[in-house]
């Protein structure tokens, strides 16, 4: 990949199941064998349908969900090593005509537990922006409040004027009022609540922020005034953002690279217009012509691809490739064999058969 | 359903206000609004939360609930006055003349009955003499009509079995089983992905084709509604702001609003990066309205006659009109122009 010390977050073959009660095997498969990078001051947008695992990678990468197996660096550091605990096995199972035919399951095998890592440190580099404003600011605490707990946690500030300070120039720098420290959340509208998460994930100076969908609660006409603000940000205090969203415009808008995730997968990795101009995968492909354009006249004319059918349980994916069963292009050995993430061009890359 | 096909005027609404009166005092949330909608016709209305879409919908259907009246104005569908009509009147009509999908399919369907249930219901509210089979028949039929797949099966499926794209086809299925007229859907594809949304959008144009009705999208992904309506109007703060077909909306909008929403939106066809041009402030609030244009707190354009005065409609075009005293200020500008030259060169050519 490119230089080392460029990138500050570098994951490799992340995986993270939920176990389910009541159910042997792995459970919901939520993220599958996820690689990627993140380089510094860069925006790394991922884009998907609900439940294809985004938000789950995200939050694995910053351990707000312990992972099940991987690697994650930041930095330099590894802060998560873990082998996979699973393998597959093949056994018989009764099918659904009665009869017992063999399949491969996955079963849990043994492995050393993972060495353990002091996150504090690394909570202060890692910030995270929640979809919901409302639900993620606790209604019983006053903005100075929530905004200073950060503060305090990590012992930013060695005076009681010192915090106040720095709470105030937290909100003015996202366009509040700094007299709103003394308000409750409820009594800001969403846009404004939005600014508060942010001024709360800003608060301890950090250097990577996964923006769990900031936007998608927000109405249009608010909608530009964040994502400007955090463009402004990242331009400002030399963010880095791991920027996820369904909506593939705002996405291709903030973007410097975007990845598509389908099912818990990447399937399609590349610079954001490169993506945009020439999707190699066929699910960037129906995802990209699905996306309507505010533009009628550009509506009638283009061809769309609609895709049959909903997207599979991730408690019990397809095998091979995981998007064939509603591929327009699937082979046999698509539901065979699972493809690998490859680089097609230079900084382009994507898991499909098809592509060779 | 040859015999849908009708023409001429199906909905006509004019001067509409409705209120809402809570403790906190009156809420204006539909303020004189008038359109009207052809048999065949698709009509976008766009707006923010709270601008009032779906109010001014629900009181077409009689679906607004107190606190909220309708105090003024109009609603006519298909040559009667729908506001006079009884609470049983109003029963009849729901359903059969006027169906309607909402948002979220989850909430809507009845989680304790199957699916067939719910559609052969919905058939027999409005047609007591139809038979169980011959209701069954149609329910089927209705499904296979919105592109479900195994419909014996999905029949005696509850809704919580059933993926969120395949629960709103279960939804317009049901809206449709008695061919309405006119159908409102609010906002029907808002919770679904893009992919789901545009199986769905495909269906309603399909559909809509076959059938005939007159349709209300209320939505307000500008994207949605250059995909699938004829006509738009835009509301802001329970005004409407403009309207008027779907190209001069996008390619002539002549109201500072929808200038504004269409420059803020990213596109996704976009060939370079552009900054964003937001709309500055905050939405209004409805308990404390500003005098005068709504929108003119946030308007770059403002004047001083925009914080007195709520500018009069003009007419922009066959069918576009907008309420902004810049367009009424070009009008009148116009006027003068053209009776000056009228006067010094009479029959020029």
């Amino acid at each position: 990949m490119s230089e080392k010390n460029d990138i500050l977050v570098q994951v490799d073959h992340l995986t993270k199941y939920f176990p389910v009660k009541g159910m042997k095997g792995p459970g919901v498969q939520a993220v599958e064998d996820v690689s990627l990078f993140i380089k510094r001051g860069e925006t790394l947008g991922l884009v998907g349908e609900s439940g294809c695992g985004k938000t789950t990678l995200g939050r694995t990468i910053l351990r707000l969900h312990e992972p099940t197996s991987g690697k994650i660096v930041y930095d330099g550091k590894p802060i998560y090593e873990h082998q996979y605990p699973f393998e597959a096995k093949t056994m018989s199972v009764k099918g659904a005509d009665g009869a017992m035919h063999p399949e491969t399951v996955l079963v849990k095998k043994p492995v050393p537990r993972p060495k353990s890592v002091d996150m504090l440190p690394y909570r202060r580099k890692m910030q995270i922006i929640f979809q919901d404003p409302s639900a993620s600011l606790d209604p019983r605490m006053t903005v100075g409040e929530i905004i200073g707990e950060a503060l305090d946690i990590h012992k930013l500030c060695s005076s009681k004027t010192e915090r106040t300070e720095r709470i105030k120039e937290l909100l003015s720098m996202v366009g509040l009022n700094t007299e709103h420290a003394n308000r409750y959340p409820h009594e800001f509208s969403g846009g404004q609540q939005q600014r508060v998460g942010i001024a709360r994930a800003l608060a301890v100076r950090p250097e990577f922020i996964v923006c769990d969908e900031p936007i998608s609660a927000l109405d249009v006409s608010i909608q530009s005034q964040v994502v400007n603000m955090l463009e402004d940000m990242q331009q400002d205090l030399g963010l880095t953002y791991l920027f996820i969203a369904h909506d593939l415009s705002v996405v291709r808008h903030i973007s410097n690279r975007i990845g598509v995730m389908y099912l818990g997968t990447l399937v399609e990795l590349a610079e954001s217009y490169e993506l945009n101009r020439n999707p190699i995968h066929p699910y960037t492909k129906t995802l990209l012509s699905a996306v309507p354009v505010p533009d009628p006249q550009v509506s009638r004319s283009r061809q769309r691809i609609v895709l049959e059918g909903d997207i599979p349980s991730p408690m019990n994916p397809p095998k091979g490739c995981r998007f064939h069963t509603r591929c327009p292009y699937a082979t046999e050995k698509c539901k065979e064999a699972v493809p690998q993430l490859k680089e097609h061009a230079p900084g382009h890359w994507a898991a499909c058969h098809l592509l060779g | 359903m040859a015999e849908n096909e009708k023409t001429g005027k199906l909905l006509e609404v004019k001067d509409l206000h409705v209120s809402f009166f809570t403790p906190a005092g009156e809420v204006k949330a539909v303020g004189g609004i008038s359109y009207d909608l052809n048999y065949g016709e698709v009509m976008g209305i766009v707006g923010e939360s709270g601008s009032g879409k779906s109010v001014e919908a629900y009181s077409i259907i009689g679906l607004l609930q107190s606190p909220g009246k309708v105090i003024g104005g109009s609603i006519t569908l298909e040559g009667e006055d729908v506001l006079a009509k009884s609470k049983e009147e109003m029963i009849a009509l729901r359903g059969s003349k006027v169906a309607m999908i909402f948002q979220n399919p989850m909430t809507c369907l009845n989680p304790v009955y199957t699916i067939g249930n719910q559609l052969i219901e919905a058939l027999k509210a409005h047609d007591k003499k139809v038979s169980k089979q011959e209701a069954a028949k149609r329910a089927m039929e209705m499904l296979e009509l919105v592109g479900i797949n195994n419909v014996q099966k999905r029949m005696k499926q509850y809704p919580h079995e059933l993926s969120g794209g395949m629960r709103q086809r279960v939804m317009i299925a049901m809206g449709l089983i008695c061919h309405p007229q006119l159908l409102i859907a609010d906002e029907p594809t808002t919770a679904l992905d893009v992919t789901i949304q545009a199986q769905i959008l495909e269906l309603m144009k399909d559909l809509q084709k076959k059938t005939h009705m007159g349709i209300i999208f209320i939505t307000h992904n500008l994207g949605v509604v250059a995909e699938i309506c004829d006509k738009v109007s835009v509301m802001y703060a329970g005004k409407m702001v403009e309207q008027g077909p779907v190209d001069d909306i996008f390619y002539k909008p002549g109201h500072p609003y929808t200038m504004g929403l269409l420059r803020s939106m990213p596109r996704v066809d976009a060939e370079s990066y552009e900054r964003l041009i937001p709309i500055e402030g905050t939405p209004v609030d409805m308990l404390n309205p500003p005098e005068g244009c709504p929108f003119a707190p946030r308007c770059e354009y403002a004047m001083k006659i925009c914080l007195q005065k709520m500018p009069p409609y003009v007419e922009l075009g066959d069918g576009h009109r907008s309420a902004c005293w810049l367009r009424v200020q070009e009008q009148l500008q116009r006027e003068k122009q053209g009776a000056a030259e009228t006067k010094e060169v009479p029959e020029h050519e």
